[in-house]
């Protein structure tokens, strides 16, 4: 046994870079562990972005996409249908879509990226039914306004851009995914520029 | 040969030294009451809920595909699945009535004062690891209401500016509530928390012996061997551990060995308890639908939301005070604070008597305004968030908080009574 005086400094020196040496190799050490409770692959796969062509989509026409498991809408609406947006905001719950059930550039009176296009996520408010698109005769359910959606299960009632009508059971308008077009026949739903 | 036998064990490792220091000869004040009998039940039903729990893991199946229908297997066809099944429910909600009036307890004679501070933050723990354990608990049924509870609980870490998202998406596994979270739920709540959970309430005890017992009068029963204290012929009957007396330097009053006199009357505790136990297990195990909530006899549906979505009843006092703030997160913090105000009460609490039998009518009035704001918003948070019922959330929250702040400034000067020299 060496009787050298106790080296203060290189004991000092050594305790840190071994703590810190530890350290780093404890925080590597728990990357693995953190990381595994991120989504799978499969399940990434599982939720990842739709895309959809609507080339063929004809004025009024309404098509359905699944993105997770949900039925997202994307209708084409003629320019009478956005005329009507505006006739009917004093029956809305929620006209200016403050009631944050959408991406920041779907909050306008056609709640949607391109007036014309519409995208929404096909499940009522209230308790997830699907509402059903009436094109024509929506009159027979809100006077004065000609198309909507309507749903069968409870009643709630929400105008073309997915606004809720006042005293129907569902809380808030119609979800709105995020989506954004790839060209003028594509769009992509589960995704937007800002996500890419 | 046995004594021979004892002694080689008591010599490599002192087991009979250390039960005498924790159990035969601990000093307990003589004087505790019925409140005292929570922490000994805390521990039957953290007992109840491990052996009722790894039963259940026997016929339990962890997947989205499998648990609903596995726990109605348990419930119908495996022979007495039923009652450890409604054990085990039962002694979820049994845990937080148990909890909740032990937290009161420490609450109304001031155990949480110094020198207890550490012991008090590790009952917190054990409050919020319970709080977890519980949560993550009731999503593995797979009902609606697992499902739905879930989802609402989870989407409060959403609102954390910046990181919300990707936290809520890191806590699922998956974009909604799926197989993922029940899984990492189910490894969390038999494996991960029920560890955690025992060893801190190991370090709760271990806290406890070290700076003794409180009792309803506040005040110590280890005093200074100065020479002015006089121990009764009741004192001299009893011997306690050496480390008590710290090698003379203290002189023990008014105390009794916590076996066999505290060991005995926590069995009658324990056996009132039971009485209510059973009862609640045989002829009401939904617990009026508090327990165990009607949706959840329903399996897991992403697309159906049940009609009102409420938590179990022990987490409406927090979840009416997250309702009530109208901004998202503000909410959040408010909520969470509710639970940090309590943790910091050794600090907010500034007065030095400890029991509210010699603390100022002011103190006592204050108590009851945190039971009924306590009670009242557990009550609101079970109710739909409209009309009346957010206003009166937001009047409770109001006087919950309150609670902290008034004992925050009354407690510095205030007007108490006269300590008794001895327990009364």
């Amino acid at each position: 046994m060496s009787n050298a005086p106790v080296d203060h400094g290189r004991r000092r020196f050594l305790t840190i870079a071994t703590s810190v040496v530890g350290g780093v190799g404890a925080v590597g050490a728990a990357v693995p562990f953190v990381a595994s409770w991120m989504p799978s692959e499969k399940a990434k796969q599982a939720g990842a972005a739709v895309s959809a062509d609507i080339s063929k989509l004809e004025p009024g026409q309404l098509i359905r996409v699944e993105w997770r498991g949900k039925p997202v809408w994307i209708v084409k609406r003629p320019q009478a249908m956005l005329d009507e947006l505006a006739t009917h905001e004093d029956k809305l719950r929620d006209p200016a879509s403050e009631v944050e059930q959408q991406p920041a550039y779907a909050q306008n009176r056609h709640r949607s990226k391109k007036p014309e296009i519409f995208v929404a996520v096909g499940i009522c408010t209230h308790l997830g039914c699907s509402p059903t698109y009436i094109a024509n005769d929506f009159a027979a359910q809100v006077e004065g306004v000609s198309s909507g959606f309507f749903c069968p299960c409870h009643g709630s009632k929400f105008d073309m851009a997915g606004r809720v009508f006042q005293s129907v059971p569902a809380p808030s308008n119609l979800q709105i995914p995020p989506y954004m077009f790839i060209d003028d026949n594509t769009i992509v739903i589960g995704e937007d520029e800002g996500t890419v | 040969m046995f004594k021979n036998l004892m002694s080689w064990i008591e010599y490599r490792l002192p087991f009979m030294d250390k039960m005498n220091l924790h159990v035969m000869q601990y000093p307990a004040p003589k004087n505790f009451n019925f409140w005292y009998f929570f922490g000994s039940l805390a521990m039957l039903v953290l007992v109840n809920q491990i052996l009722t729990g790894i039963w259940l893991t026997m016929n339990y199946e962890p997947s989205a595909d499998g648990a609903f229908a596995s726990v109605e297997y348990i419930m119908r066809d495996v022979d007495y699945g039923w009652l450890l099944r409604y054990m085990h429910s039962t002694g979820a909600s049994a845990f937080f009535v148990v909890v909740y009036l032990h937290m009161l307890r420490g609450m109304m004679y001031g155990s949480y004062q110094k020198p207890r501070e550490l012991l008090w933050i590790f009952g917190m723990l054990i409050f919020l690891v319970l709080m977890a354990e519980a949560f993550m608990g009731y999503l593995l049924p797979w009902g609606q209401m697992s499902f739905w509870g879930a989802q609402v609980i989870i989407s409060i870490f959403g609102v954390i500016p910046g990181i919300g998202e990707d936290l809520t998406l890191w806590i699922r596994g998956d974009y909604v509530i799926s197989g993922a979270t029940l899984n990492r739920f189910f490894a969390l709540h038999v494996i991960a928390l029920p560890l955690v959970l025992v060893i801190l309430v190991f370090l709760h005890i271990m806290a406890l012996h070290e700076v003794g017992s409180n009792n309803p009068d506040g005040i110590d029963i280890k005093k200074d061997n100065d020479g002015s204290v006089v121990q009764t012929e009741a004192d001299k009957k009893f011997t306690f551990h050496q480390y008590f007396t710290r090698g003379g330097k203290k002189v023990i009053v008014d105390a009794i060995p916590f076996h066999p006199y505290y060991t005995v009357k926590d069995l009658v505790g324990v056996a009132g308890f039971l009485l209510i136990f059973a009862w609640v297990i045989f002829f009401l195990p939904e617990g009026g639908g508090y327990f165990l909530e009607p949706p959840n006899f329903e399996a897991a549906n992403p697309l159906k939301t049940p009609a009102h979505i409420a938590p179990v009843w022990y987490f409406t006092p927090f979840y009416a005070i997250l309702r009530a703030v109208p901004d998202q997160l503000f909410g959040a913090i408010f909520m969470f604070l509710a639970i940090i105000a309590l943790a910091l009460l050794p600090w907010i609490d500034r007065g030095s008597v400890r029991s509210m039998r010699y603390r100022s009518g002011l103190h006592t009035a204050n108590l009851i305004n945190f039971c009924i704001s306590f009670v009242a918003l557990g009550v609101l948070g079970v109710l739909p968030a409209e009309g009346i019922y957010t206003l009166l959330a937001q009047i409770f929250s109001f006087t919950y908080f309150g609670f902290f702040i008034l004992l925050w400034f009354y407690s510095k000067n205030e007007k108490t009574k006269p300590l008794p020299v001895r327990l009364t």
